[in-house]
């Protein structure tokens, strides 16, 4: 049964909480007495999402509210949402200007324009799938970007949020698919290589000759792509035949010129004189648009890496190749010849690499490097093969270096480098993508005595560990009496003869088989490296990550363990202390001695981070067991209180997701109130007594992985 | 309507089964098996390894017994044990026993799904000594000359845990398999499925831009077995799209994204 609809005075109140009048000063009544006369699921919807919103930013949750009552009629509650969440997601990336920009560009919403907008094909829901379907077609690997309009710079293809030309969404998504590879068949046919503006400035109208060859070049590639990808080509026909105007008798004749096999930009060109000539100018809603000042940024920006790039790969093709030639010094005296040639028939793209006409297999690397290149410039140009000479390039500067965190961290910051992870937001039901910038350091070993004083204090403990694991672990043994197995088992088989000669059933269990066992456990331990941990819990949590290992490599078990601290989003920091590879030895032992207390607890991206190296590693069972000190909490931040609690819980579910068993060891005596909320997907436990963690970590861990 | 039960010890096969030669590989196993060394194939899934292991069985006119490997098998299962019969033991001979009495070829497929131990007793059998020591029955089988050992393995499995021992590897002459050239496949396609050349050229292409996707989402592009497969499909009358998708797309991979992807792009290339 419908609710009935809330009266003003209700939504007033309501909206001055979550907009904070008694500080803002909005004028709520009149967004109030709006919403009065709407249905109940109406008044919701928008409500709702005002609540969402201020919990981001008040004033983008007023701007909403004052818009969105006006819009509901004309807008789908799909796009309105989708234009909530942008607009923060916007704000998220560039902040409150921005944002307010983005909530403007709503009032220009024009219904005719959008009334398709229903069945649009949104940016989110297809790039997935067309970042893949471009992957799939030869040539550069080209990235797929939301942007402003379609286009592309020959390293990426970029596509507007919405695309919905048509009523259905099925045919959008064809219209977003065949745009993808018109703007793909640019880079694939050579459409970027030329210097657009340097052409275009030889007409008096610049722009009229800039689409006139865009306009040729769709044509082109339209022909191209008929022989490449003849059923795309029939999508595209249908759809052109529903929204756009047949093709000016002038123009066919281009399109019939520009159908012939094998054309080059050249061919368009020479047609460029005419077609500028046209009156008219024939466009496509699939060919997106020509900016050719980001091709010639991103051109510039490429092709001396990847003649630097290049010319350092083959000089590694040939060293190797020598070293593998057994007179090394026979070939020296003359320079080796490099050869390459190119094969682009038949939509496929290969190279045929000759050294002093012996033909070599090119690796994977350099394969796609003479891509890139070829699709530049057509072939390849002979200074491409010269193999760099010793010390000519600086390695550190043609490739891309991984940055010293540290030094990042310097300055104003930079993500430069950084993983990004996303982060739950509980107000806005929304993750906030790419928030927390997390970057993994080494904790700086100490090399002291706590090794050897833990084990010491322990003493008795070490000794009853010892005791308890080795009785864990599986080890290989025979099974008597088996139906199957390798071999007889002498004393069933001389039972059951006996049996036999009584007159009694013989058993069929007379062989023995080898049981083998395999503890197939991964697990991971994450550890609060927070302030808060200073003093007592740090020694407890390091004495307790010695005795630990102790046992683990009893077991045999794979491990990893990483500390996590943070100071806002900006600076997440994951400290290792031992990777799943790393045997435990003097240094790892050193990293525990050396863990000291950082900063916040910002647990989220540590658990995302942690889940993703987890499923990396193959075993049967994984397990992620955090040990914390208290709630999740970071330097003057939302992260405090309620959202905090959420995304880690998100985090703990996420994870639960992939199949990682996470557990969680908590030493906060507050903690009952929220942990079963925030561990929720995830089992947990809470030790009164910091003193007890040593003793109780490796019984903990005992109990769940048996 | 029974089954017809093949002894594989005895069994030898009579018509030529198809296989394209991609470079010298033939010569080379031949010569290998002449000089009586034992052979390790490299190769992706579906590039015709087992073909080609049948195709060279039936020009030496050697029986093919081939083994699966899986991380179960003992070197019991290889070569052979003692079962109970009417109150009295009776000995059994494993697969490679009865292919090294017989002097056939034996065949170990995917050889790294098999426990390290187990391989270990190839070993004798791998090098010059060629004796397949039976220690239950206190024995060694000499090999004839006609016998051959070979062995196959995917080296693009990055897994840590599924990699051949140097001590294993270093006693076979490697030969390595990939998918064959477009035009090799396209022929193999037409002439395995019946269908025509242009629609095996589609095919091929299809397959080639999976295989662009390997790494960045895909764990392996189509292997020419899955075009075969498709090709089949087509020749019965499946329309060109939705023979991809079941014999293809499905094939290789679950994710939904990557599913549609690779729709899409047999819907463009058909």
């Amino acid at each position: 049964m419908a609710q009935p609809p809330l009266t003003a005075s209700e939504i007033e109140a309501s909206l001055h909480v979550w907009l904070e009048t008694e500080f803002t000063y909005f004028k709520v009544e009149q967004l109030a007495a709006e919403l009065e006369p709407l249905t109940r699921d109406e008044q919701d919807f928008i409500l709702g999402w005002i609540r969402r919103i201020a919990s981001t930013h008040i004033t983008l949750a007023w701007q909403f509210g004052r818009r969105a009552p006006a819009l509901l009629p004309r807008m789908e509650r799909r796009l309105l949402e989708a234009w909530a969440v942008h607009t923060c997601d916007v704000f998220d990336r560039t902040g409150l200007q921005n944002a307010l920009r983005v909530m403007e560009q709503v009032d220009t919403f024009d219904e005719v324009q959008h009334r398709h907008d229903a069945a649009g094909a949104l940016f989110d829901d297809i790039a997935p799938v067309l970042g893949n379907f471009v992957c799939g077609l030869s040539g550069r690997r080209l990235r797929i970007e939301e942007g402003d309009a379609a286009w592309t710079d020959g390293e990426r293809i970029v596509l507007p949020p919405l695309i919905a030309a048509l009523p259905n969404l099925d045919d959008n998504f064809q219209l977003a698919k065949i745009t993808v590879a018109l703007l793909w068949a640019q880079t694939r046919f050579g459409t970027l290589r030329i210097d657009h503006a340097a052409i275009a400035a030889r007409y008096t109208d610049p722009e009229r000759a800039l689409t006139r060859l865009y306009a040729l070049e769709t044509l082109r590639l339209t022909a191209r792509i008929a022989r490449e990808l003849p059923g795309l080509h029939r999508q595209m026909q249908r759809l052109r035949a529903l929204l756009d105007p047949p093709l000016p008798p002038d123009w066919q004749r281009f399109e019939a010129v520009l159908a012939a096999g094998q054309t080059t930009i050249d061919d368009s060109l020479a047609l460029l004189d005419a077609a500028y000539d046209e009156a008219e100018c024939p466009q496509w809603r699939d060919q997106g648009c020509l900016r050719p000042d980001a091709i010639a940024a991103a051109r510039a920006a490429r092709l001396d890496k990847e003649k630097a790039r290049l010319r350092i790969k083959l000089a590694e093709l040939l060293e190797e190749h020598r070293g593998a030639q057994p007179n090394p010094q026979a070939t020296a005296e003359t320079p080796p010849e490099l050869d390459v040639t190119p094969r682009d028939e038949n939509g496929l793209l290969d190279f045929d690499i000759t050294l002093d006409d012996a033909p070599i297999a090119p690796p994977e690397g350099v394969k796609q490097l003479l891509t890139s290149v070829y699709l530049d410039f057509g072939e390849i140009p002979p200074e491409y093969l010269v193999p760099a000479g010793d010390g000519e390039y600086d390695p550190h500067r043609v490739f891309d270096q991984p940055e010293d965190p540290d030094a990042v961290w310097q300055g104003t910051y930079h993500e430069k480098g950084a993983v990004l992870y996303p982060e739950w937001d509980h107000g806005r039901q929304h993750y906030r993508k790419n928030w927390c910038v997390m970057r993994e350091k080494t904790v700086t070993p100490v090399h002291d005595s706590f090794y050897r004083d833990t084990l010491d204090k322990y003493a008795g403990v070490v000794k009853h560990l010892r005791r308890k694991f080795e009785a864990l672990r599986d080890e290989n043994r025979l099974d008597k009496r088996q139906t199957q197995g390798d071999e007889v088992d002498l004393d069933a088989l001389i039972e059951a003869l006996a049996d036999a000669k009584d007159g009694r059933e013989m058993s069929d269990r007379l062989f023995v088989r080898l049981h083998r066992a395999e503890r197939n456990i991964a697990v991971a331990f994450l550890v609060d490296m927070s302030g808060s941990t200073k003093g007592w819990i740090n020694e407890a949590e390091r004495e307790a990550l010695i005795l630990l290992c102790e046992a683990l490599e009893l077991l045999g078990d794979r491990y990893a363990i990483y500390g996590f601290s943070g100071t806002t989003r900006k600076r997440c920091e994951l400290f290792r202390i031992k990777t799943f590879d790393e045997p435990y030895g003097d240094e790892v032992k050193a990293r525990i001695a050396g863990i000291r207390p950082q900063e916040y607890t910002r647990m989220g991206f540590a658990l995302r981070h942690m889940t993703k190296l987890l499923n990396q590693v193959e075993a049967k069972t994984r397990v992620l067991i955090t040990l914390s000190d208290g709630r999740p909490d970071d330097y003057f931040d939302v992260y405090r209180g309620q959202y905090g609690i959420e995304d880690t819980r998100m985090a703990l579910l996420e994870a639960a997701r992939t199949g990682i068993h996470p557990f969680c060891i908590t030493l906060d005596r507050d903690a009952r109130d929220y942990l079963p909320h925030m561990y929720g997907a995830a089992r947990y436990v809470i030790l009164d007594d910091v003193r007890q963690l040593p003793v109780k970590v490796t019984d903990i861990y005992r109990r769940i992985t048996t | 309507m029974n089954a017809r039960t093949l002894d594989p010890a005895h069994h030898l096969i009579e018509k030529e089964p198809y296989y394209e030669a991609v470079g010298d590989e033939i010569q080379l196993f031949e010569a290998a098996w002449r000089q009586q060394i034992p052979v390790l194939l490299k190769g992706p899934t579906g590039c015709g390894k087992t073909r080609f292991m049948e195709h060279m069985a039936w020009r030496l006119k050697r029986p093919l017994i081939t083994v699966s490997c899986h991380d179960d098998l003992t070197a019991s299962d290889l070569v052979g044990r003692y079962l109970v019969k009417a109150g009295e033991t009776v000995w059994v001979d494993g697969p490679l026993t009865r292919a090294v009495r017989a002097g056939g070829i034996c065949y170990l497929d995917e050889v790294v799904e098999a426990r390290k131990d187990t391989m270990v007793v190839i070993h004798p059998l791998a090098d010059d000594r060629r004796t397949l020591p039976m220690e239950k029955l206190g024995l060694e089988v000499e090999a004839p000359p006609e016998f051959c050992l070979a062995i196959s393995y995917n080296p693009g499995y990055q897994s840590v845990l599924k990699d051949l021992k140097q001590s294993t590897r270093q006693r076979f002459v490697a030969l390595e398999f990939d998918y064959p050239s477009a035009e090799l496949e396209r022929r193999i396609v037409a002439t395995e499925s019946g269908v025509s050349e242009a629609v095996a050229d589609s095919l091929v292409r299809f397959a080639q831009m999976t295989r662009n996707l390997k790494g960045s989402g895909l764990e392996e592009g189509a292997s020419t077995r899955l075009l075969v497969h498709a090709g089949k499909l087509i020749a019965d009358g499946v329309s060109p799209v939705t023979a991809c998708k079941s014999a293809v797309a499905q094939a290789v991979t679950d994710d939904a994204d990557m599913l549609k992807a690779i729709q899409e792009l047999s819907s463009s290339i058909f």
